[in-house]
């Protein structure tokens, strides 16, 4: 094997492995910044001893030991003398491979994985910083991957996570799994990162491109991880669901020209049956589970229904405006209302959706929300009012930050244009 | 990237002879350390090729020869596959040696295979613009 093809095999096994370094390191020494730092070093010693001794046949098990004879070393250096190092280095024998082995065979590396990532979505932590503190630490992405997956600077996100690290530090954040009501608030909020992670790749709020898929396969792949961690979670179910088959789309949501293709107009042959099949079935775990849908679970039915569509034409708007029912009295929020108008529209006409978005008018959250001026644009053409549609397509053309949105909009726009001077209107 | 490990038949497999039960659980010890990883898509054996039916077509533009099975050549014959989503082709390769030797006689073999995915899904400009470029040739041969 040559050098370089060793450094990748390496690279490739520290991607796949570090989340878990990470969990078992923070569980000893309890801080997220020691331990990531301690498992990099564990990674260092790989790099300078698998090019000459071959990659071992348990590298996680190896890796693991390495570091956490690391972690021993450094708690002894600092005489950190309490009672977790008394404790360490009484056992200090037990952190062999096969022990190692043992831990991720008895469920113990899942327990870390969760507590792991409930530190890492903290409510100590703003949004982008536990967004980005979960990238890192849990999918193992490099700061520079981040920042490029959020065209921010890489200087910039650094210093996030670096200021992340040392919140959890300094707050004193507890390496646990949270109990009781705690459990459901905390329990949202890791849904929540997954979610915002893969609606971030998957309608980019600025530049010209329309995904970024890496975000949505991270939050995808990071979402499986816990649904199987968290088994009995049903929203972790719904969330799964809802992005198996929001990712069944992704091919089908481009056109050649990098163009955005709306869901209704889009070429169903190019669906992904595979992840349609998989959501569906987390849909039915979730279901199986015998408590009522929640938010994730309502959205997942939802994009459900779409799913088993054969085309456009034969989806059941009833059924999808039922569901934004119900999810607007569990979630109520403008953007939900917004879309259940669109469901109520292609249900029973679009006279009724109208007057459900009109009492939204001057609703304050929707005042820079592109897709309102975009949904009432829409039912007004509809309607056949296309002068005043060409006025709603242009205000939200003007409030997109998105280019590839910007040209739809514009294009709609002037497609009334054209009908207002056909039809007089 | 999607990454097919294809487990090819043995003698045993395509007798109907099970695994053993050590084998079994050490196959689904493996699917569930994919399934926590996030990368396990399907995972499905085969019945033997006693059971199945093979469509040739020897004579270009023919009709197709069509056989029963059982199929000769064990190794060319496929007794399962598991589908998996990695980052790249390395980790691949790195799930497929972690996969237990599927026979555990001699005959053991998996074959690695990337699945063909249109480059959609890529966040390499260059490649995007490949994509567009060629669909485009595409277009424009099917109006010609």
């Amino acid at each position: 094997m040559s050098l370089a093809d060793s450094r990748r095999t390496i690279d490739t096994i520290w991607r796949m492995e570090s989340a878990k370094l990470i969990a078992g390191l923070t569980r000893m020494v309890r801080d997220v910044g020691l331990a990531e730092d301690l498992a990099h070093d564990a990674l260092v010693v790989a790099l300078e001893r698998w090019p000459e001794t071959g990659i071992p046949d348990k590298p996680g098990a190896w890796l693991m030991t390495t570091a956490k004879r690391r972690a021993i070393d450094y708690l002894r250096r600092n005489k950190l003398r309490d009672r977790k190092y008394e404790e360490l280095s009484r056992n200090i024998d037990l952190y062999t491979e096969e022990d190692n082995e043992r831990a991720a065979a008895e469920g113990e590396v899942g327990d870390d994985l969760l507590r792991l990532i409930f530190m890492t979505c903290h409510p100590k932590l703003s949004q982008e910083a536990r967004v980005a503190l979960t990238l890192r630490l849990l999918c193992g992405l490099t700061t520079e991957e981040i920042a490029r997956s959020f065209l921010a600077a890489e200087a910039t996100v650094a210093q996030r996570i670096v200021r992340a690290k040392k919140t959890l530090s300094a707050e004193k954040v507890p390496f646990e799994v949270p109990e009781g009501e705690d459990l459901r608030e905390r329990m949202s909020s890791v849904l929540e990162v997954i979610y915002l992670m893969f609606n971030e790749g998957y309608s980019a709020t600025a530049g010209d491109r329309w995904t970024r898929p890496l975000l949505c396969q991270e939050a995808l792949r990071l979402g499986r991880v816990l649904a199987e961690i968290v088994p009995d979670e049903p929203e972790a179910h719904g969330l799964v669901a809802l992005l198996e088959i929001q990712s069944s789309r992704l091919k089908a949501r481009i056109g050649p020209e990098g163009e955005p293709i709306l869901l209704m107009d889009q070429n169903r042959a190019q669906w992904d049956r595979l992840l349609i099949r998989r959501g569906l079935a987390a849909l039915e775990r979730c279901r199986k589970l015998g408590r009522p849908l929640g938010p994730y679970a309502l959205q997942a039915a939802i994009a459900a229904c779409h799913a088993q569509a054969p085309a456009a034409a034969d989806t059941d708007w009833v059924r999808i405006a039922a569901l934004y029912e119900a999810l607007s009295r569990i979630t109520p929020s403008p953007i939900v209302e917004l879309n259940k108008a669109v469901a109520i529209s292609m249900a029973f006409g679009p006279e009724f959706a109208l007057q459900i978005v009109d009492e939204l008018i001057s609703v304050p959250a929707l005042q820079d929300y592109h897709l309102f001026p975009s949904v009432r644009g829409d039912l007004l053409a509809k309607l056949g009012r296309h002068k005043e549609a060409q006025a709603e397509f242009e205000r939200a053309a003007s409030m997109t930050r998105n280019a590839r949105e910007r040209e739809l909009m514009q294009n709609r726009a002037a497609e009334c244009e054209a009908q207002a001077a056909i039809g007089g209107d | 990237m999607r990454f097919m490990m294809v487990v090819k038949a043995t003698t045993d497999s395509e007798a109907g002879v099970m695994p053993s039960l050590e084998l079994l659980s050490a196959m689904q010890k493996y699917n569930e350390e994919l399934a926590k990883a996030g990368v396990l898509l399907a995972a499905d054996g085969l019945h033997p090729s006693s059971g199945g039916i093979r469509f040739s077509y020897p004579e270009p533009g023919g009709k197709p020869k069509v056989t029963d099975g059982p199929f000769t050549e064990a190794k060319e014959i496929i007794a399962g596959y598991t589908l998996i989503e990695v980052k790249s082709r390395e980790e691949a390769i790195e799930w497929a040696l972690r996969m237990p030797d599927p026979h555990g006689f001699g005959q053991g073999e998996i074959e690695l295979r990337q699945v063909f995915e249109a480059e959609d899904l890529t966040d390499d400009p260059e490649a995007l613009a490949n994509e567009a470029a060629l669909r485009k040739r595409v277009e424009e041969q099917k109006r010609t």
